[in-house]
Parts: structure tokens; C-alpha cells; sequence
């Protein structure tokens, strides 16, 4: 039978890197000098498992690779090596080199000979240099018969099989089986030890076999045979010729001595593996067992439970009519409860599927914090929390890049060298931390720094000198904050390797609404940063407001309201050929028509006559006239670009209660669409909207 | 038709022994670690079981030794997945209670070999 | 005028199947009958209101839910430019399968004044459009078929209804 164990490479190199993600966040955490035996036994089984997988797979390149690791860290485990920084550090570098060399053969691409062939040689000096442990490794197929191989015409075999022998599960009579396989045999069965039938323990062994193999039979398939049960019988083999040389009969007619064998098969492996004890503990969260779900029938679930969600409030519907007695209103009522409970507990468990644990974005940072402080010269201390708070995998997904880029930013910008720390009286060590937790129907995931804070002056030059502003506008503290976010803009004065590289902070907030999410910072001069990212916990449902204008409903995410509010005509001030602004508090708020901008009829286009919900979208805030607010629901979004396109305003569609199709608006869509109509400009006193 | 419980940690060798086994009119039970194992273990026969040697929660010696102790197991042949490296863990596995051993690397056509050899 | 028309014509691409034989489903626009490749066809559905969508040219009517999915219906009297009429109860929504290049196929309908028949034609019947002769920009034309004495136009849905020909389309739309 012919299996093609190609099928099987997929998931292969899906648990390879999960193993060699634990690799490296486990390596992160060894206490150099005093290792706990569990991380590296973990560290170990993952280089194990990589290594047989690779070896069964004909990834021999990896097989080869990984063999001198797991030596290492065998080494390492059984405590005759020391866990030296030098160690971890190569260990961690062997680690990205193995992840390049899966990649690329995931990929069919040209394996990187150079650096695995350095990485591998470093790994054959540590093995070599540190520890007197034998010479260098050999392959992993290099199965060697040292046993003298002679031309017989046969061999006796004597094979008493201890008396508990069968409680390993071998059978004599399988082996004898086995080598009647090999060639033509006679067996004599002794007895003698056989106690009166009374006496008998059917589980122990009282028979001994003097067993004849005659025909031209190798010797190492002989003992191939009684490989399992050496260390269980007496065993003999003896050449039925004496013409072989009397050194080679000596070695195999005596009943053997197992070790010793051993040791000669084993040639000149390494003998290491000298563990203390077979107990296994508990793990370590990283190893939490895992689901793979197709994310297309996940997103086939969604769909239906969409509808699910529809049919429920069709029902509603029906329940808040009025034509009904008050015992069948009272069932439906009952009904509708128990649907909604169960519409509700049904949806949630379908999107928990595709939910992870934020952990799976943040577990990069350790090695990300413990190269760059390094690299800068600066000392970093990386704190993580909330890592076990959820979000969906496609957030999770979209979401590493931009966290990579505001920690980068934060370890080059914001925390200081060591000696400016303590000229500053700040502890020599910077810390940066990365919080994550859930509020509302979001996950707000925050990066605060201990740092210097952002620079005012620097900024506000570089705004104006890149005509973000001008000199004449008056930016509140948090305004200024904000214009890191403009497009081109980057106050770092050398554009380091760290960060810079031309990908601005611009890039990082464009990638973060494209998620529907939003980020923002505050900062304070010699005391730090924070930059908190809110992000809706999946893309496929929304909180929403639904709004009425004309005969149009649309949809306002929930997260951008701020407020809704009854106008007061003595708050509003027309500029002829401008924008109205209301005044709300302190604000002075562009009033935004969306009438005027969508190109339909509203009730009334006098602004006293409607309502303005407040909207914000990344610090920046409009008033939009609606005729009336509907009620508040959960809406399941439904692309626009299925069928048609995506258009400007609009993030999506849904299907109401009563079938028909509803508008989401995208608020920053909305925003520019008001800034294209050209009226923002002679807003007094208010701050351009700057555009992505 | 032989009833078989495989044991192995790493999805992808699993995958591979179940479908092999499966392939060759084996009726195959999958555990992803020695826990898992004694669990489905119980309760239930089986006519061979193959287990991998390192496993998170329960490794493959501790579950030898925990199978041995089952009634149902006593005499069952139970091979473990080993690397050729660990000749110390093969007779670990011995003194565990284990009948043998399969080495990896091994490709399909040598685990069904083995797999035939014990079960006759 | 048959004979006129197949004298100006030639044959267009023929297809290969074993019959030679495509089904068409026709409707009135206007007082002329279109036909479309009825293995495009989806459903026909009465007209029903649509949510409209803003900034967009007027003949895309809006969209529709249709079983969940959100469906653009685009009013081909407006797309032909021709003149504007109340919708009746004739009037009906034919839903069809669009094709175009870089995107996975489109679910479009479009307004018709009334469905009016299901016609096979040899491929060979089906002649490449003169230059004259029909009220609708031969851009959007694969061909006319003549039967029963009646000349059909055999619309290229695909060209009509792709993407670009969306998006690029405001300049055309407001005539």
C-alpha cells in the first residue's frame, strides 16, 4: 500500500509554527542560570516534535537542523549543560531560521543555504565547545548494523523468555512467527520448567525454544526479531558454521549482554537522554489546545445566524402590533422572549469560534522588545496584560502590523537612553506596556510607554512646515497630540532603522479604520504616551442607531455617537457661503446635512426643525441632521461590493426586521464626502479635518 | 477488524498513523496526549495501542505504566513512537511496560509492517 | 425588413454546441424585444421598492434584498437612455447572473417594462448588429435573431451591467 504522506505537510507546517512560536516565548522566558526544568521540557518537546514530524515528512534539510537543537536542549533538560545567554541567544536565532527554512519550503521556494549552514555550525560549536559531550551529530538515517554480518548455512537459537515477559505484550509465539518469515526453521520446545497444571500462572512464562533457522539468513535479522524482548530472555545465537572468525564467535554465542549492545548499535550517538522521571506536569497557557476551522463555513454560521437574527425581528414586529387578544399576545410575547434568549446564545457561541485570545498577537513583542532594546542600547522592561481578552481571528489577523509599528515607535521615540533616564531621575530601566481588555462591544488594546512624551514644538514645526496647519491655528493639547497621525508626518529628526522607513503613523490609523476601529493618544512631556486602539471585536456584526432621513433609514455605528441632541436654534451660526457650526459646550461642531450630501429629500431643511447626532471618528466631530432616531439594534453587515461596489459614505448594508435593506454609514467616509463639498474650510476657530 | 488507540501530540503524525492504519482496515481511535489517551483507554478494548514518548500532560511512559495497570491492557501490545536518538528511552519504555518501539523517522509502509508483525 | 437586415449582417461567432441552439428570454423595453441568454436568467420578480444609494447614477435604482443578499437593481430604460415611464403592473425585475473580469460573478437586476417570451435560435440566426436600426447603443448589442417574423436585439449583459462600466458612468448617465 502506497500512502502519499504529502497530505499530511499542511498541518505539519501549521503545528511547526505554532511549535517554534512556543520555542521562542518559552526561550524569552528562561531564567539564564537557573532554568526551570518545565519550560525547557517544553522548549524540547516542541524542537522533538518538529524534528520527527520533518524526519516522517522527507523534510530532511529541517530533520537535520533540528536534530543539533534537540540535542542542545536535551542537554539542557537533563541538566549536564548550562543554560548560558549565548545558548539562548543562538537557540533563538536557530529558532527564526527554522521558521525561514519551513516558509520557504511551504512555499517551494530556494532554502537561504547560507544562514542555515551558519545558525547550524553555531549550534555545532556550542554543542561541541561548552560541553565535552562526544563529537559532532551524526544524520538521523544512519541505522548501522554493527553486528557482524557472515554466510552461514543457519543459525541455533536458544530464547528463554523471562517469566513476565508476556506482560509487555510479546508474545514468543509472534517472534517465532517472525522468524519463520526469515527461512525455513525447526523448533524444540523444552518444558522442563513447566509446574503441575494447578500450579500454573497463565500470565507468566514457563516454556524455553531451541529454535533452528537453516538458509542463507543474516544474523541482524535474526536478532531484528528479538529486538523488543532483549532485556526479557536469555538469548543465544549461534552460526551453525564454525568457519567465522573466533573473535565474531565469541561476541555472539554467549548469551548477550544487552547495554553493551546498545552502546555499539547506537555507534556514537550522543547519551544524553538520561531523564530523571517519566512525570509529566501541567503547561503552560501557550499550549491550550486549538480548533482549525475553515473560516468559510465559520462565515456560512454567521450568515445563517444572520438570518436568524432577521427572523426574530420579524416577530417583534408582529408581537408590538396591537390586533391580537391579550392570551395570544402573552404567548407570543413568551415566544419571542425565548427566541430572542436563544437567537442571542446561538450567535454567541458561533462567533466565539472564530474568537482568539489576544495573546496569539501579542506573544511576538518579548523578542520584538528583548532584539530592538538591544539594537538602541536602552533597557526595556515589557509588560503584557490581559492577553486572554478575545477578538475576532480576522481583527487579530490585520491587527499585528499597526501594534508592531506603535511599539517600535514607542521603544524608539518614546523611552530614553539609560543616561537620559537618570539625568532625568527616572529609573535607568523604561517600561512599556501592552494592555488589552474589552469595553462595550469593543476591545480597546492600549500601548503606554514611561517615555519622554510627545514633543510639542517638534510637532506643531513639523506641521506647519509640511502645511498641515498653518501658524494661525490654535490646537488644543490633544489636537497637537493628533497630528502624528497626519499623512507624512514623522518627528523623529534621523530616520532610524527602528522605526521611520517611511511608513508613517498615518499608515498605522488608515490600517486601524479600515477595521472599523479607531486610535487615538495622549501624552504628557517627561512622563509618557499612551496610544489606545478601539477596535470592534469582529467585522461581520455592529451595534447600531437607526436613523431616518426622508424616506432613507440608515445605520450610524454605535461606537461613533457621541450624543443626540434637540436643536437649540440659538447654538447654531450660519456663516452665508459656510458651514453652520453648533455650538455644544465648549465645541463648535460642523453641522453636516446629509441630505445635501447623499442627494436626497429630507423632511425639512430647516436645522431647527431636526435632530443632530453627534458623531466622532478619530477625534474629530460632526453633527448630523436626521428627521428622527429609530431604535438601537445589532446588525449583521452585508458587503455592498458582493454586487455592486463599495461606495463613498457607506461601510456596508443590512437586512431590517422587515426585509428591507438598510445603509451602514461609515463615518470618516461621511466626513470627507463633507469636506469634498467645501465647506469646512471657513469654519472660525475649528481645525481642518485632516484626511487619510 | 483490530481496534487501535494512536497517541500523538503532534497533529500531523497522528494524522498520518490514523490514515494509514485506517487505510489497512484498521478501526483507529485518536489521542492527542497521554490524558486523553487513558481516557479513551477506559471503558473501552482496544487491540494495540501506539504512543508517542513526548507529550504534554501525560507522556508516553507514564501512560504505558498507567495502561499496564488496567485490567484490559495487561497483555495488549503497546509500541512506542521513538526517535533512533533515545536508545535510553527505549528501554524506559521497556521498563515501563512497553512492547516495542517504531522508529522515526518511519514512512507508512514500515509502521503497517510493525503493526501486522504484532497483531499476526 | 428581414431581408434588409440579413443582407447588412454577418454571421458572428458561432458556438460550438451540439445542437447549435440558444434559449433566449425576451422582454419589451419600449416597444422593442431584447433577449437575454436564459442560463444567465436567476429569477423574475415584480417591482418592488428599493433602498436607493447615494451619489449614484440614476438609472442604479437602488438595491433589494434578495434572500439575504444585497442585489443592485439597475432600470434599463434609464440605462438606455431612452424615455422614462411610470413602472405598471407589467413591469418586472429579471434577476441575472453578471460576469466580469477580476471579480467573482455579480447578481444584478434589471427593470423591463414586461417579460414576453422564451425563444430558441440557431446560433446562426443570431447576426451580428447592424450599425442602425435599434434605439439601444450597439455597445451593449451581441447580436439580432429574427423569429417568427419578429427581430429580437440579443443584449450583452456582461458589457452592460460590468464594473466599469458602473463606475465610470456618471458622465454618461445624466443625458
Amino acid at each position: 500500500m502506497s500512502i502519499d504522506i504529502s497530505q499530511f505537510l499542511d498541518t505539519f507546517y501549521e503545528e511547526s509554527f505554532e511549535g517554534l512560536d512556543i520555542m521562542e516565548s518559552e526561550l524569552l522566558n528562561l531564567d539564564v542560570g537557573e532554568a526551570d526544568e518545565e519550560v525547557i521540557n517544553t522548549i524540547f518537546r516542541a524542537a522533538h516534535s518538529i524534528k520527527g514530524g520533518s524526519g516522517t515528512f522527507g523534510l530532511n534539510a529541517v530533520a537535520d537542523y533540528t536534530h543539533v537543537m534537540e540535542t542542545l536542549l536535551d542537554e539542557m533538560r537533563s541538566g549536564q549543560r548550562e543554560v548560558t545567554q549565548n545558548a539562548v541567544d543562538v537557540l533563538l536565532r536557530s529558532v527564526d531560521v527554522l521558521r525561514s527554512m519551513l516558509l520557504s519550503l511551504k512555499d517551494n521556494e530556494e532554502l537561504n543555504h547560507d544562514t542555515i549552514t551558519k545558525t547550524h555550525e553555531e549550534l555545532k560549536i556550542l554543542l561541541r565547545g561548552e560541553n565535552n559531550s562526544s563529537k559532532p551529530t551524526v544524520s538521523d538515517n544512519a541505522e548501522t548494523r554493527t553486528a557482524p554480518q557472515e554466510k552461514t548455512s543457519g543459525w541455533t537459537i536458544t530464547f528463554k523468555p523471562n517469566a513476565d515477559m508476556l506482560q509487555t505484550g510479546n508474545d514468543p509465539v509472534r517472534i517465532i512467527r517472525e522468524l519463520d518469515s526469515l527461512g525455513d526453521i525447526s523448533v524444540e520446545v523444552n518444558t522442563d520448567q513447566l509446574p503441575e497444571l494447578e500450579l500454573i500462572d497463565p500470565e507468566l512464562s514457563y516454556l524455553s525454544w531451541t529454535i533452528k533457522v537453516s538458509g542463507d539468513v543474516e544474523e541482524g535479522d535474526i536478532r531484528e526479531c528479538f529486538e523488543w524482548v532483549e532485556d526479557e530472555c536469555e538469548l543465544s545465537i549461534t552460526a551453525d558454521k564454525v568457519e567465522s572468525t573466533s573473535i565474531a564467535k565469541s561476541d555472539v554465542a554467549a548469551p548477550v549482554s544487552v547495554p553493551a549492545a546498545d552502546e555499539r548499535r547506537e555507534g556514537d550517538r550522543r547519551k544524553g537522554d538520561r531523564r530523571t522521571s517519566a512525570k509529566s506536569t501541567s503547561k503552560k497557557s501557550a499550549e491550550s489546545s486549538s480548533i482549525r476551522v475553515n473560516i468559510d463555513k465559520v462565515d456560512d454560521l454567521i450568515n445563517m445566524v444572520g438570518e436568524l437574527v432577521i427572523t426574530q425581528s420579524m416577530l417583534s414586529q408582529i408581537g408590538d402590533s396591537e390586533e391580537f387578544d391579550n392570551a395570544a399576545l402573552e404567548r407570543l410575547n413568551d415566544g419571542l422572549t425565548q427566541l430572542e434568549q436563544h437567537t442571542r446564545e446561538l450567535q454567541e457561541s458561533v462567533m466565539r469560534i472564530r474568537m482568539m485570545p489576544i495573546s496569539f498577537a501579542f506573544q511576538r513583542f518579548p523578542r520584538l522588545v528583548h532584539d530592538l532594546s538591544s539594537q538602541l542600547d536602552k533597557k526595556i522592561e515589557l509588560v503584557l496584560t490581559g492577553e486572554s481578552t478575545e477578538l475576532d481571528k480576522t481583527v487579530m489577523e490585520k491587527i499585528g502590523d499597526p501594534l508592531v509599528h506603535l511599539v517600535r515607535n514607542s521603544l524608539d521615540h518614546g523611552i530614553e537612553t539609560p543616561q537620559v533616564r537618570l539625568e532625568n531621575g527616572k529609573s535607568e530601566t523604561g517600561t512599556i506596556e501592552l494592555n488589552a481588555f474589552h469595553q462595550g462591544g469593543n476591545i480597546v488594546i492600549e500601548i503606554k510607554d514611561d517615555g519622554a512624551g510627545l514633543n510639542h514644538e517638534r510637532i506643531l514645526a513639523k506641521g506647519i512646515e509640511n502645511g498641515i496647519i498653518t501658524t494661525e491655528d490654535k490646537l488644543t493639547h490633544d489636537q497637537i497630540n493628533d497630528l502624528i497621525f497626519a499623512p507624512g508626518f514623522s518627528t523623529a529628526e534621523v530616520v532610524s532603522d527602528v522605526s521611520g522607513r517611511g511608513v508613517g503613523m498615518d499608515v498605522v490609523r488608515r490600517n486601524i479604520r479600515a477595521l472599523g476601529g479607531t486610535v487615538d493618544v495622549k501624552s504628557e512631556a517627561g512622563v509618557g504616551s499612551v496610544f489606545t486602539i478601539r477596535l470592534p471585536l469582529t467585522l461581520a456584526i455592529l451595534d447600531g442607531q437607526l436613523i431616518r432621513v426622508g424616506k432613507e433609514t440608515y445605520i450610524v455605528p454605535l461606537i461613533s455617537i457621541i450624543e443626540s441632541l434637540q436643536v437649540n436654534p440659538e447654538m447654531i451660526s450660519s456663516v452665508t457661503g459656510a458651514a453652520d457650526v453648533y455650538k455644544l459646550r465648549d465645541d463648535y461642531i460642523p453641522i453636516v446635512r446629509l441630505y445635501d450630501i447623499f442627494g436626497i429629500e429630507a423632511d425639512t431643511t430647516d436645522i431647527s426643525e431636526s435632530l443632530l447626532v453627534v458623531v466622532e471618528n478619530e477625534g474629530k466631530k460632526i453633527a448630523i441632521c436626521v428627521d428622527e432616531l429609530l431604535g438601537q439594534q445589532q446588525v449583521v453587515i452585508k458587503s455592498l461590493e458582493t454586487n455592486l461596489k463599495q461606495i463613498d459614505g457607506l461601510s456596508g448594508a443590512t437586512i431590517l426586521g422587515n426585509g428591507t435593506v438598510a445603509l451602514i454609514l461609515d463615518i470618516s467616509g461621511v466626513m470627507q464626502l463633507y469636506q469634498y463639498s467645501g465647506k469646512t474650510s471657513a469654519v472660525t476657530g475649528q481645525p481642518k479635518i485632516i484626511a487619510a | 477488524m483490530a481496534k487501535i488507540l494512536a497517541v500523538d501530540d503532534s497533529a500531523s503524525m497522528r494524522q498520518m498513523v490514523s490514515f494509514t492504519l485506517k487505510g489497512a482496515g484498521f478501526d483507529v481511535v485518536e489521542a492527542s496526549d497521554g490524558v486523553d489517551a487513558l481516557g479513551k483507554a477506559k471503558g473501552d478494548k482496544f487491540d494495540l495501542v501506539i504512543s508517542d514518548v513526548n507529550m504534554p500532560n501525560m507522556d508516553g511512559l507514564t501512560l504505558v505504566g498507567e495502561l499496564r495497570k488496567l485490567g484490559d491492557f495487561k497483555f495488549i501490545p503497546i509500541l512506542l513512537l521513538t526517535t533512533e536518538s533515545s536508545m535510553e528511552k527505549k528501554k524506559e519504555g521497556k521498563a515501563a511496560g512497553a512492547t516495542g518501539w517504531i522508529v522515526k523517522p518511519f514512512n507508512p509502509d514500515q509502521l503497517l509492517k510493525t503493526v501486522n508483525k504484532v497483531l499476526g | 425588413m428581414a431581408e434588409a437586415a440579413q443582407q447588412s449582417t454577418e454571421q458572428i461567432e458561432v458556438n460550438d454546441s451540439e445542437e447549435d441552439m440558444n434559449e433566449f428570454l425576451t422582454f419589451m423595453l419600449a416597444g422593442e424585444e431584447y433577449g437575454v441568454d436564459i442560463l444567465r436568467v436567476l429569477e423574475i420578480k415584480g417591482w418592488d421598492d428599493v433602498t436607493s444609494l447615494p451619489n449614484m447614477p440614476d438609472y442604479i435604482r437602488g438595491v433589494i434584498n434578495l434572500r439575504g443578499t444585497i442585489v443592485p437593481i439597475i432600470d434599463l430604460r434609464r440605462r438606455f437612455g431612452l424615455k422614462i415611464l411610470e413602472y405598471g403592473p407589467t413591469t418586472v425585475v429579471i434577476v441575472l447572473r453578471v460576469q466580469s473580469r477580476g471579480h467573482a460573478d455579480r447578481t444584478m437586476g434589471i427593470v423591463v417594462d414586461g417579460v414576453s417570451d422564451v425563444y430558441q435560435v440557431k446560433t446562426e440566426n443570431v447576426k451580428k448588429s447592424p450599425d442602425f436600426g435599434t434605439a439601444v447603443d450597439t455597445e451593449f448589442v451581441r447580436g439580432m435573431a429574427t423569429v417568427e417574423e419578429k427581430m429580437v436585439v440579443i443584449l450583452n449583459i456582461d458589457h452592460m451591467l460590468n464594473s466599469n462600466e458602473l463606475s465610470t458612468v456618471d458622465s454618461l448617465s445624466n443625458d
